[in-house]
């Protein structure tokens, strides 16, 4: 029997997707646990962490920057410090770069529009946890639904990203935000925490429209079986 | 004591709202050469020691009410009279 990985999904007071997060990653062969914003603890065993997408706190002031003082991100901020794996899906992504758990921020779409829509993104690394499972330059489908999700930061941290290599996946063909260097999703230097705007959990099926967010999340699940095993 | 936060984009950072806002003004014949949109918060603190007020001002400015990466604050503290 296949190790089914305990990933915790995170709720915050507006969490949209927790549960479709949950869905999916059971649908990889994950264990998903919903841990409540405030609780101070992750639950024992926990190999992976998941920021679900939404409007948490009604995106009041930025998207992202009341939920980063909920009393779980002290202990999802040692996790990561730990090693720990990370994965922030859209409000999820605002969160860490609110926490600075990833470098950069994401300001409101150039369009000033919400956009809602499948995209096509580019695989730039497969050597990460949450992209083992993609092939290098695959495209994927997978679909945004935010108005907050044009990446942006200094020249000199661009420039570091693209250095570091770091930016992990980008928007291929038409860039729906006006992100920066059509950045998609980032990992932190470490390569632990991942932070992307498109929603895997959407994605997880043909009859959604696309399988390809499975990619991402199984790849997790991987890396999380991988990290658990180590662990016992 | 009381005391209110301007919170702006920071120069060279993009402002997708105040170009929009701008684009209308010009539309409605003015002529506008640039718009930037902040922020304004009211803050209302317990303490009544100057010294005291301004460093949390400055505390929650940069943990909250700003993003420092991309705005810039202001604290402007209001003199008891």
């Amino acid at each position: 029997m296949i190790e089914r990985p305990k990933i915790a999904v995170i709720t915050f007071l507006g969490s949209l997707d927790d549960h479709d997060a949950a869905w999916s990653l059971a649908a990889v062969d994950a264990e998903p646990q919903l841990v409540w914003h405030g609780e101070s603890k992750l639950p024992k065993g926990t190999a992976a962490v998941v920021l679900p997408g939404g409007f948490s706190y009604g995106d009041y002031l930025r998207g992202g920057a009341i939920a980063r003082f909920a009393p779980i991100m002290e202990a999802v901020t040692e996790f990561a410090a730990a090693g720990g794996l990370v994965l922030g899906i859209c409000n999820g992504f605002q969160i860490l770069c609110e926490a600075r758990l990833l470098p950069g921020v994401l300001v409101r779409n150039a369009s000033l529009s919400f956009v809602c829509r499948d995209v096509v993104l580019r695989v730039e690394r497969t050597d990460t946890p949450f992209t083992s499972r993609c092939e290098p330059g695959q495209r994927l489908r997978i679909p945004i639904k935010h108005g907050f999700g044009n990446f942006t930061g200094s020249d000199e941290l661009l420039a570091e990203l693209e250095e570091k290599k770091q930016i992990v996946l980008r928007y291929h063909g038409e860039n729906p935000n006006g992100s920066a260097l059509n950045i998609a999703g980032v990992v932190n230097e470490a390569g632990n925490v991942m932070g992307m705007m498109p929603h895997p959990e959407h994605a997880v099926d043909p009859l959604l429209g696309s399988p390809d967010g499975a990619l991402i999340l199984a790849s997790l699940a991987d890396a999380a079986r991988e990290r658990s095993a180590a662990l016992v | 004591m009381k005391a209110t936060v301007y919170v702006r984009p920071k120069a060279g950072i993009k402002d997708p709202q105040g170009e929009a806002v701008r684009g209308s003004l010009a539309k409605s014949g003015f002529d506008i050469v640039s718009v930037r949109i902040g922020r304004v918060v009211d803050v209302e603190l317990e303490t009544a020691e100057r010294e005291k007020a301004l460093a949390e001002l400055e505390q929650m400015s940069h943990d909250l009410l700003a993003n420092p990466l991309i705005e810039s604050y202001e604290i402007e503290l209001q003199e008891e009279t």
